[in-house]
Parts: C-alpha cells; sequence; structure tokens
C-alpha cells in the first residue's frame, strides 16, 4: 500500500521501517531469526557485552543476523553513567565499523537512573548526548515521557528522541498517552519530520497501534515479542498493528464526542422517538 | 605479568601484544572490540600495542539486547 511504510530519516540513517525489535530475550537465537523475519523490521537492537573468555561456548549472535538485511543499532543498556555510555558506544561503533555494517555511527543512548526501574537518568541523557555528537554520533536518546526532558535532548543535538511508552520489559503500554502526544509536539514544533520513536513498554499488538496512532514515527519493542508464547506470531500481529496505527493516523481520526451522532438518518423512520 | 581483562586479573607473558591476547582466548579481532585502560583501541593498532603490567583490558562483543 502506498505511502504507509514511507521512509524517514534520521540523520543521514535511511529508514524503510518503523518497526524497530530488540534481540535480547529469545528461548533461542533460532527463535530470535524467525522472530525478527516475521516482524518486517530493517533495524535491530543489540547489546555489547564482555566476551566470555572462559569455557566459551555456543554461538554468537552475529551469525544469526544477516548484515546485508539489517541495520544493527547498538545500544547502551546498563550503563548509568554519560562516561560509560559514551564507551560502550564507542565500542558498538567499531565492531560495526569491521562487520561493515551501515549501523556503524549511530546509537540507542541509555543512561538509567537505576536498575529496579530502568527509569532514564535526563542529566546523564543530555551529558553524553552532547559529547557522542561531537564524537560524530547520530544519537537516538532513549527517555521517559517527560516533554520537556525529551525537549532538552533534541536541543542537545540527539538525532531522534526516544520516549517510553511505560519502564522497560514492563508490558504495560502506553501508560501516558497525553504526555507522548505533547512530546511528539514539541518535538515537532517547526520541524515536522524530526522523528521521533516510542520505545519500551510495548506488551502487545494494540500497545504498537496506539503509539502510532498518536503520530510516532516508529515503535521499539523487544520483550512484547522475545517473551510472548509465540514470539514469531507476535512478531507479525506487532508488524500488522504498526500498519494499522500509521494508516490510522494518516486517515485523521474523527474528535471524540460526549453524545452519539446517529450513522443511519433519522429522516423517515416510522418509530416513535421518544423526546419528540 | 599481570593485567586485568575483563574484569579478572590474568598472567600474560611481558610485552604482549593485543593481538596476541585476542589469539589467546581463540578470538577474531573482527568480532570484538577492545578497550585499554577505558579507551576504545582500534583494530589497525593491535600489532603494535603491548600491554604493560596493570593494563585494564575490556574485550567485548555483540550480545541480544533491546
Amino acid at each position: 500500500m502506498a505511502n504507509v511504510m514511507d521512509q524517514f530519516r534520521i540523520g543521514a540513517f535511511e529508514v524503510r521501517n518503523r518497526l524497530f525489535v530488540g534481540t535480547g530475550k529469545y528461548a533461542s537465537y533460532d527463535l530470535m531469526r524467525d522472530a525478527l523475519d516475521a516482524s518486517g523490521c530493517q533495524v535491530v537492537t543489540v547489546a555489547v557485552r564482555r566476551e566470555r573468555l572462559v569455557d566459551k561456548e555456543g554461538r554468537s549472535l552475529l551469525e544469526f543476523l544477516d548484515l546485508d538485511r539489517y541495520v544493527i543499532l547498538p545500544n547502551t543498556a546498563g550503563c548509568f553513567s554519560a562516561d560509560d555510555a559514551i564507551r560502550v558506544a564507542m565500542l558498538g561503533r567499531d565492531l560495526l565499523e569491521k562487520q561493515g555494517n551501515k549501523g556503524a555511527g549511530w546509537v540507542k543512548l541509555e543512561v538509567l537512573g537505576d536498575k529496579k526501574t530502568l527509569l532514564p537518568d535526563p542529566v546523564g541523557t543530555i551529558e553524553a548526548t552532547r559529547e557522542l555528537v561531537k564524537e560524530g554520533f547520530t544519537v537516538l536518546a532513549y527517555t521517559s515521557d517527560d516533554p520537556r526532558s525529551a525537549v532538552r535532548i533534541k536541543e542537545a543535538g540527539a538525532a531522534s528522541v526516544m520516549p517510553a511508552g511505560s519502564p522497560i520489559g514492563s508490558g504495560q503500554g502506553v501508560l501516558n498517552p497525553l504526555n507522548v502526544s505533547l512530546c511528539l509536539e514539541l518535538l515537532k514544533e517547526g520541524d515536522p519530520h524530526y522523528p521521533v520513536i516510542v520505545d519500551a513498554g510495548v506488551g502487545t499488538a494494540s500497545d504498537v497501534t496506539i503509539a502510532m496512532e498518536l503520530g510516532a514515527d516508529g515503535v521499539l519493542l523487544n520483550t512484547g515479542v522475545a517473551h510472548a508464547k509465540d514470539p514469531v506470531k507476535m512478531a507479525r500481529a506487532m508488524r500488522l498493528a504498526l500498519e494499522s496505527g500509521r494508516l490510522a493516523y494518516q486517515s485523521g481520526r474523527i474528535p471524540k464526542k460526549r453524545y452519539a451522532t446517529a450513522s443511519s438518518p433519522f429522516e423517515g423512520v416510522i418509530s416513535y422517538i421518544p423526546g419528540e | 605479568m599481570v593485567v586485568t581483562v575483563n574484569g579478572e586479573a590474568r598472567e600474560v607473558p611481558q610485552g604482549e601484544t593485543i593481538r596476541a591476547l585476542i589469539a589467546r582466548y581463540n578470538l577474531t579481532p573482527e568480532k570484538v572490540a577492545i578497550e585499554l585502560n577505558r579507551r576504545l583501541l582500534r583494530g589497525e593498532r593491535y600489532d603494535e600495542t603491548s600491554l604493560k603490567e596493570g593494563d585494564q583490558v575490556e574485550i567485548v562483543t555483540f550480545v541480544g539486547g533491546g
């Protein structure tokens, strides 16, 4: 269908599919590969971690990702300071340069406050954004749904701001649609193509649709697919949900009204109408 | 001499290069990234860079993440 999955840009990156899918927490890499395929995504996120030097066994993630098909978006998950996030971003870029993947140069920035809530630290996020932009990165910054933080992160140079629907992996969906829509409004004011991606909290397909109906440019999710009973089927559901939400947004929904408006005409009815 | 690799103290020969260290763990240089004393070390420097006593090395790769 024309125009539904229209391309958009994040910095110099041309994005063809608006669903970004994570590679964490699948029961197996085979299952991950099949779920990614079913999701139709182009961009997949990965994390940077220490190599296991002893008892190294099993196969590595890179063997299961078609690097010609997917653009890898490395994250800085697990970082609680701007300094650490910058180190991890540099390592991720180096790895992708070595693989010749197009994702070398962008980063999903996470600077988190604590391990329990995994909520983003706005000050650390802004500091890291500034530094990474100086280092030449295209920064996609994970943040809360607070509109003012979102604006500050954009001002710090982020190529995309990614407000959370709800806490990472919580499956609570878009908890505050008003805040997400205010983020969209403020970030896109006078800059309608500024890309905004709802990142985190997706539990099921309708959450993706809601985010897209609000006008988000894309949705980033992981656990909602990886921990579904049938991740491959859920990945397909997410793909369709995203398309539905995007179509609905483009179509322009009707305003909500307090009272009913009849779909069938009253003119010519043969019935008794109360109050008339 | 003793260096720290991925958070653990390791005994390595004097003057061990980064490339030799990577090979010691049967890793492929193209599939890892290296940090030496908290700074990224690019691949073209693996041969010329020798470890010193007390150096801290991180050898990382990609794993699944969201």
